[in-house]
Parts: structure tokens; C-alpha cells; sequence
């Protein structure tokens, strides 16, 4: 029971991640590998706010969305729409933008180190454990959990039920077939790369609460939030959100009961299983 | 076979006896320690361009299959004679990449890049995990009576199978399809192409190659633990370098191998914080600035100056 | 049944088609259509625009997978095999949106048809057969230029070369004539007669009602995945059924 919640609590932040990585390859068509600094900084901010400032760290929140938001924003228009716009082929579209986001990636470690340093990060933060079916857990997991759902339900109802919302599903289902119908892809797709920089940002804030990081731990989170959209399928939230539970399960089940040292060779197993019987997702139709 | 590939037939390996003499000119230990590092990724950048130059196929494996060499080495330096080590190891490369190949290379770049992105890290995690359950030490020493100038003529010698193996495979069959493959793979299909068997044949050369590798820098470490022989960084370097040099031309990852290895050493020995930012820029300023590399703008400059020249003749 | 069609009637059979089926999720894209294809025979696959017709090819070709039903060449079951299997048995295609390979020159393309599939040429043999595959069309002028040299009519032209070069048994060509300019058209037919008249099989998926009447030996219409006529190309033509798909129900 304390391993289900514990991997429960784990998946809920993952799925955060993972749901802002799928936005920004479902709808703007990147595969952002540098999704994982997003948030770093935002776990830097809050650890900022909450040392510096002695706030509660999420307050950081009201400078990190739209700081992020910008940040996404600018990122989309002038360094990766060029690439858009020069690739003669989807292939090479493919190849340049892993190239610059990991080129962004390692930029942004880069600065990291050269403000903060290499040494670990952490924070005391609501640390004292409440009681849950027999078992404690910290505070601060569980409440960065439920802002998780809350974000994540936001979300759901806002893309499905939402004007706005359907517009970005249109374009992630069809660019050619968008601009048709009057929606402006270009814009469209930037917004949707945005936000999910918000949304990996405000994620960050949320794992510095209770987790320990440092400047270049973002690659482990890009690789998991990029197995979980992955198994989720290209551009599903759904999908998404319960493939980084099944991952956040896996993760704590191979850690207490295996070994702590293999949660990354977990995550591995449970993506080659996808690659090999499902690639197109755990709730994706096969394309033709 | 043209005339330019019996001159190219005859030149390389005339340069590489040359290279070979370097360890007895004086003050060499200073000029080795810089040789190395460059021969070294020479071999891994050719071997890796080898395969995603005409692929497309960006793969983050290299530290992977280098790691695993290491460790091959380390593991039966003391039972098995050194030949026959260079042997398994290429072998095991090779059989490792078959495996990642055939569970990636039949989908998109996107899949594949970020399951080799991983691979190291794995492969360290149950490196480890196998140690600490059933392998005892974590660590291994490894003595030989290696020299830094052996090392280095094994590096040449693998410079120049490299090179031979990737003219080889230009020429062939295995080649020509892999071209077809990376400019239209529906069309590679309905040509006849098996192409998921040919992604991975050539992702095995790779493999193979980078396995050996592993093998001959293995004494340079002389202990050798997990962290540092799966180290990832190492596949990021190799395809900085190569992409820097150009991976359309077999001599390209060359002329990115030679000044990225030397402003890295030099950064790294200087500026060892500033050492990621470093790639990062170096990622950016490559994909923008000279998508097709050292080796496209050399080729640039070449037809300016013969069509210039033509003008003045003409 | 005029002569043309008679002429090829007593001709072995070059592909058997029998109640092929391919479903979208809900959507039945072709539906159970039979039909056969003679040696030497050139068969017109028409109907209007989401009939199913280029579904038909990919199935062919093995792009797609058939859902029920099977095709057969000789003792072949196409429908079982991946696309490289079927271009190796002698299947050779083009594509509805022309194919060439950029970056390899114009003669490396048609190359490309011969080495792996059902002609498996190397070496200097394999440079001269594709040189004739060039001259075949018209395009042995082009063949060290890079694919971006050349005009929309010449890329269909090399994309017809590099099938033609695999030397195959039945040869699919996707609407080939599309998007030509009339005289380019006019050039496009004549290509196309010289095939015929060279004795290849040829199914072709087609808009254009000249070359239809021209070209085809016999007709297979589709409407909404169903075959729903068969015969010369005069025959379908004058079908009340093909017409009132071409035209709709008010058309009477």
C-alpha cells in the first residue's frame, strides 16, 4: 500500500512533466530535450524565493509561469521556427531540432553552474509527515501532488471542453487541415510550446519541494517525461498522465523492492516493452 | 575503381606511417597526451558518422558500447590474450547495437535518439547493480604494459580500418541502400530494400568500433568503475565532433575531431565549469551556422576557387 | 467485347485480386473488390476522388495491409508479404506525389530500382541498363545532374525509369499523368502507348479520360470501395452505375 501511494504520489509529478513535453511535440511538433532545464529553473526559483526570501516557495509560482511562459515563447519564435521554415524535409526537421534543443540544454546547464554552482540543492519545505492509510508521508509530497491533478485536470477540461482548447487539438491533429479552417498554426503551435515551458517550469517548482537537484540533474527528468509521452502516445494527455503513474509505480516497486540503484534500467525496460509492442502508444491507434 | 580513389588508396595510409612516427620525435609524452584525444575521437566520430551521416539516425550510444569495451577489457585482461579481447569486444559491440537497432531502427529518429540518450546510464545502472549483487568489486585495475605510444599506433591502426571499412561500405551494396533509405525510405522499401536490416548492420559497424575503442584507452584509466567508463558525455562529443566536421563526407568528422578535441582539452584544463556551456554553444553555432560542417565549407571554398580559376583560364 | 480486349483474353494471369478489403477503424476503404490482370493487359483503376483507388494500389504494392481478402502473383500471396518482398517478386510502383531521391543524381535514381528488387544488378552492367532505362524515357541528357535540376514532367519521367528499371512484371503507376500541362500530357500518353506496345502490364490509377480511352485495354471502376463496373474502357464509359458515381444521383 505504502509502495502504491508513494509511486502514485511520484507518477502525479512525472505526469506534470510529461504533460508539458506532450504539448509542445503534440501540437508545436518539437521534441524539446531541453524540457528538463525548463524545470530546473524553476526548482532554482523556488528554492530562490524560499531561502533568499524566506517565502513559501510557491509563491516563486507568480513569477515562474509567466517567466517561463515568455522564456518558451521566445525560444519557439526565433530559434526554432527558422528550422521550421529552412527544413526541405520532416527528417531534417527532426534532426535540427533535437540537435538545438540539446544545444539549449546544454547552454542552460551551463549558466546554471556558472550562477549557482555544482553543489546539490534542497530545502526544508512543510516536511512534517501526515498520516494516509496507515502509513506517512510528507506533507509537501502530498500537496504538490494534488497541484499537480488540479494542474493536470485544468488542463483536460480547458483542451477538451474549451474553444480555445479545441484549436490546439485541431493543429495537433492536422496543421494543413488548421490553417483551413482559419486557425493560425504558427501562433497556435508557439502557445502550445509555451505553455508546456510553463507547465515543465511550474513542475519544477513543485519536485524542489521535496526532492533534491542540482544544475544538471534536468536530463533525467526530459528522459523520463519523454518515455511517458512516449507510452502515452504522441500528443495524449491521458495517455500521458497514466503512463507517468504506470512509470512513478514501476520507479518505487523496483527501488524498495529490487534495487535503488535501477530505477533509470526500469524505466528502460518498460519503454523497450512499448517500443516493441506498442509504439504508437498505450491508448494510440497504429497509423497507416 | 576512379583514378581519385587509387590516389586516396595510396595517400591515407602514405599519412598514416607518417602519423605513426610521431611517439619518437623528442618532447613526445606532451605531444601523445594531445594525439590520443584526437586519434581517439577521429575513430569514434568516423565510425559514428558511418552510420548517421546517411541515416539521419542521431545516436547517443557511443559511451554505451565505449563502456562496455572498457569492461570487456577489464573483465578477462588477465585470462584471455589481448587480440583475442579486441575480438569479443567487437563482437559484443556489434551483437548490443543489433539489439538496440532492432527494438529502435523501425521507428522515427525521435525514438531512437532518446533511447540511446539513456543507454549508457542504464547499462552503468546494471553495471553496477550486477557488481554490488554478484561481481564483488565495483571497480577493476587494470595493469598492462600498454604504452601511451601503443595506444596511440592502435588508434591509428583503427583510423585507418575506419576509414577503409567506410570506403567499403560507400561502394557497396549495404551502402548505396543505405543512401536510398535516408532520402526516402517508402521509396527504399518499394525498391526492395530490407531497410530495418540495413539501419542495423550499420549501427553494428558502429557498435563494434566504438567497443574496440573502449578496449585499447582501457589501460589509460588503469582503474576503471562504472561512472567514468559509461561516462555519456562521451557520446555527445563524438557527434558534436562529427557533425562540426560534416557527416557527408567520410573525411569530415576529421575536421571537426582535430579543433573541437583541442579548444575541449583546452577548456577542460582552463575553464573545466565552462565545459558544458561550451557544447551547448558549440550544438547551436553548428546547426546554424554550418549545418553541413567543416567539410562543407572546405568543399565551398574548393568550387569558388575552380570556378574563379575556370574564369581566369576561360 | 471489341478486339483489343480480346486480345489479350487467352493471356496467364499476371495478378489475382479476390475480395480485398481494407478497413480505417470504421471506415471501409475498399470493399471486397475482385478482379484480375493479364499479361500484356494495361487496366485502368478509375473512380471518382476517395474511391478507394490509390487504397488499391498500396495494397498492391504492400504499402497497406489488406484487412480480409487476398492478392496473388503467380504463386505469390502479395498480400501476406512486405513491400520488399513484392517489389522483389516484380512489383514496381509510383507514387500519387512524384518520389525521387534527393540528393542522388538522376542516373543513381533509377539505379536505386535495380539493385535490390527484382533485377539485382551491380557494378558497371547495372550503369548501362539504368543509362537505357533513361534513354527509355527521354531523360539520358539528365543523367549526372541532381534531382533538383529538373522539371516536374522529368521527375515523373525518372520516377517511371526507376520502376521500369526494376524490369518488372506488373508495373502500378499512380496517376501518373497528373498535374502535366496538355502538351506535356500529349508526351506523357505517348510514353505510356510505348510501354504498352512493348508487351508490360500495367495497372493505372487515372483521371484522365483520353488516356483512359486510349490507353486501357479494360476498366475497373470503384465508388465508395466497391467495384461497381468492369469491361472496355467504352463499355464502363456508357455504364448508367458509372455515371451516376462520376455525376451523381440528379443525372439521369
Amino acid at each position: 500500500m505504502q509502495i502504491l501511494i508513494t509511486g502514485i504520489f511520484l507518477g502525479g509529478v512525472y505526469a506534470i512533466i510529461a504533460v508539458g513535453l506532450s504539448l509542445q511535440y503534440g501540437v508545436a511538433r518539437i521534441m524539446n530535450l531541453a524540457v528538463g532545464e525548463m524545470l530546473v529553473a524553476g526548482a532554482f526559483a523556488a528554492f530562490w524565493v524560499y531561502t533568499a526570501q524566506s517565502l513559501n516557495p510557491y509563491w516563486s509560482l507568480l513569477f515562474v509561469v509567466p517567466g517561463a511562459f515568455i522564456v518558451n515563447w521566445l525560444i519557439y519564435r526565433f530559434l526554432l521556427q527558422p528550422l521550421v521554415r529552412r527544413a526541405k524535409t520532416r527528417g531534417q526537421l527532426e534532426v535540427d531540432s533535437i540537435l538545438v534543443t540539446f544545444g539549449l540544454s546544454f547552454t542552460l546547464v551551463g549558466i546554471f553552474l556558472i550562477v549557482f554552482g555544482g553543489q546539490f540543492f534542497n530545502y526544508s519545505f512543510m516536511s512534517r509527515p501526515v498520516e494516509l492509510f496507515g502509513s506517512r508521508y510528507g506533507q509537501n509530497r502530498v500537496l504538490a501532488f494534488c497541484i499537480a491533478v488540479v494542474i493536470c485536470g485544468l488542463l483536460w477540461y480547458w483542451l477538451n471542453y474549451t474553444r480555445s482548447g479545441l484549436s490546439l487539438r485541431a493543429v495537433s491533429v492536422d496543421p494543413k487541415a488548421a490553417s483551413l479552417v482559419a486557425i493560425d498554426v504558427n501562433k497556435v503551435s508557439a502557445f502550445a510550446f509555451a505553455l508546456g515551458g510553463a507547465i515543465a517550469a511550474t513542475g519544477g517548482v513543485l519536485l524542489s519541494t521535496f526532492l533534491t537537484f542540482d544544475a544538471s540533474v534536468g536530463v533525467v527528468f526530459t528522459m523520463k517525461a519523454l518515455i511517458i509521452v512516449i507510452m502515452g502516445g504522441v500528443g495524449d494527455i491521458r495517455g500521458a498522465i497514466v503512463a507517468a503513474l504506470v512509470l512513478g509505480l514501476t520507479e518505487t516497486i523496483v527501488a524498495r523492492l529490487i534495487d535503488p540503484g535501477l530505477t533509470l534500467a526500469s524505466a528502460y525496460f518498460l519503454f523497450l516493452l512499448i517500443l516493441l509492442f506498442r509504439p504508437q502508444g498505450l491508448f494510440g491507434r497504429r497509423t497507416t | 575503381m576512379t583514378r581519385k580513389e587509387i590516389i586516396g588508396l595510396i595517400l591515407v595510409p602514405v599519412a598514416f606511417i607518417i602519423l605513426a612516427f610521431l611517439p619518437s620525435l623528442p618532447n613526445s609524452a606532451n605531444l601523445l597526451s594531445l594525439a590520443i584525444p584526437i586519434a581517439m575521437f577521429t575513430v569514434l566520430a568516423t565510425s559514428w558518422a558511418i552510420f548517421s551521416g546517411p541515416t539521419h539516425y542521431i545516436s547517443l550510444a557511443t559511451a554505451a558500447f565505449y563502456g562496455v569495451g572498457a569492461y570487456t577489457m577489464a573483465t578477462w585482461l588477465d585470462v584471455l590474450p589481448y587480440p583475442v579481447i579486441l575480438l569479443i569486444a567487437a563482437v559484443i559491440g556489434a551483437v548490443f547495437a543489433a539489439v538496440v537497432g532492432f527494438a529502435t531502427l523501425r521507428l522515427s529518429g525521435v525514438y531512437f535518439v532518446i533511447f540511446t540518450l539513456g543507454l549508457a546510464e542504464m547499462t552503468r545502472q546494471v553495471f553496477v547493480w550486477y557488481q554490488n549483487n554478484f561481481g564483488g568489486t565495483r571497480g577493476h585495475y587494470v595493469f598492462t604494459d600498454i604504452t601511451e605510444a601503443q595506444i596511440y599506433w592502435q588508434l591509428l591502426a583503427l583510423g585507418l580500418l575506419v576509414y577503409l571499412v567506410g570506403w567499403w561500405i560507400g561502394r557497396s551494396r549495404l551502402g548505396f541502400a543505405i543512401r536510398i533509405i535516408g532520402a526516402d525510405e517508402l521509396v527504399a522499401r518499394h525498391s526492395g530494400i530490407h531497410t530495418a536490416r540495413s539501419k542495423v548492420l550499420l549501427f553494428m559497424v558502429s557498435g563494434a568500433f566504438a567497443a574496440v575503442v573502449g578496449v585499447v584507452m582501457a589501460p589509460r584509466f588503469v582503474y576503471i568503475e562504472p561512472a567514468m567508463a559509461f561516462n555519456p558525455q562521451l557520446s555527445f562529443l563524438v557527434a558534436i565532433m562529427a557533425l562540426l566536421g560534416g557527416i557527408h563526407r567520410l573525411w569530415g568528422p576529421l575536421m571537426g575531431a582535430i579543433p573541437f578535441a583541442l579548444v575541449w582539452e583546452f577548456i577542460a584544463s582552463n575553464f573545466p565549469a565552462q565545459t558544458i556551456l561550451l557544447m551547448g554553444i558549440a550544438f547551436l553555432v553548428v546547426v546554424y551556422y554550418i549545418p553541413n560542417g567543416v567539410a562543407g565549407v572546405v568543399e565551398g571554398w574548393y568550387h569558388k576557387l575552380k570556378a574563379a580559376g575556370g574564369e581566369k583560364h576561360g | 467485347m471489341d478486339k483489343v480486349a480480346l486480345k489479350t483474353m487467352d493471356k496467364p494471369t499476371v495478378l489475382e485480386v479476390r475480395e480485398a478489403t481494407k478497413r480505417f477503424g470504421g471506415l471501409v476503404a475498399v470493399n471486397q473488390v475482385s478482379f484480375d490482370v493479364r499479361e500484356h493487359e494495361v487496366i485502368g483503376l478509375i473512380g471518382p476522388n476517395g474511391s478507394g483507388k490509390t487504397t488499391m494500389m498500396n495494397l498492391i504494392s504492400g504499402a497497406l495491409k489488406v484487412s480480409d481478402g487476398y492478392i496473388m502473383m503467380g504463386d505469390n500471396l502479395l498480400s501476406d508479404m512486405p513491400e520488399r518482398k513484392i517489389a522483389q517478386s516484380g512489383v514496381a510502383r509510383t507514387f500519387q506525389l512524384v518520389r525521387v531521391l534527393a540528393g542522388l543524381s538522376v542516373l543513381e535514381n533509377v539505379m536505386a530500382g535495380a539493385v535490390f528488387g527484382h533485377r539485382k544488378l551491380w557494378g558497371k552492367g547495372l550503369e548501362v541498363y539504368a543509362m537505357r532505362q533513361l534513354e527509355r524515357v527521354g531523360l539520358a541528357a539528365a543523367a549526372n545532374k541532381p534531382t533538383s535540376a529538373l522539371t516536374y514532367i522529368d521527375q515523373k519521367r525518372l520516377e517511371l525509369a526507376r520502376a521500369l528499371a526494376a524490369d518488372p512484371k506488373l508495373i502500378l503507376l499512380d496517376e501518373w499523368l497528373a498535374g502535366l500541362n496538355p502538351t506535356e500530357l500529349q508526351t506523357g500518353i505517348e510514353l505510356i502507348a510505348s510501354l504498352r506496345d512493348e508487351g508490360r502490364t500495367i495497372i493505372l490509377v487515372e483521371h484522365v479520360m483520353d488516356a483512359i480511352r486510349s490507353l486501357c485495354d479494360r476498366c475497373v471502376v470503384m465508388s465508395s470501395g466497391i467495384k461497381i463496373a468492369e469491361g472496355t474502357p467504352a463499355e464502363v464509359l456508357s455504364d448508367k452505375a458509372v455515371i451516376k458515381a462520376y455525376l451523381g444521383d440528379d443525372y439521369e
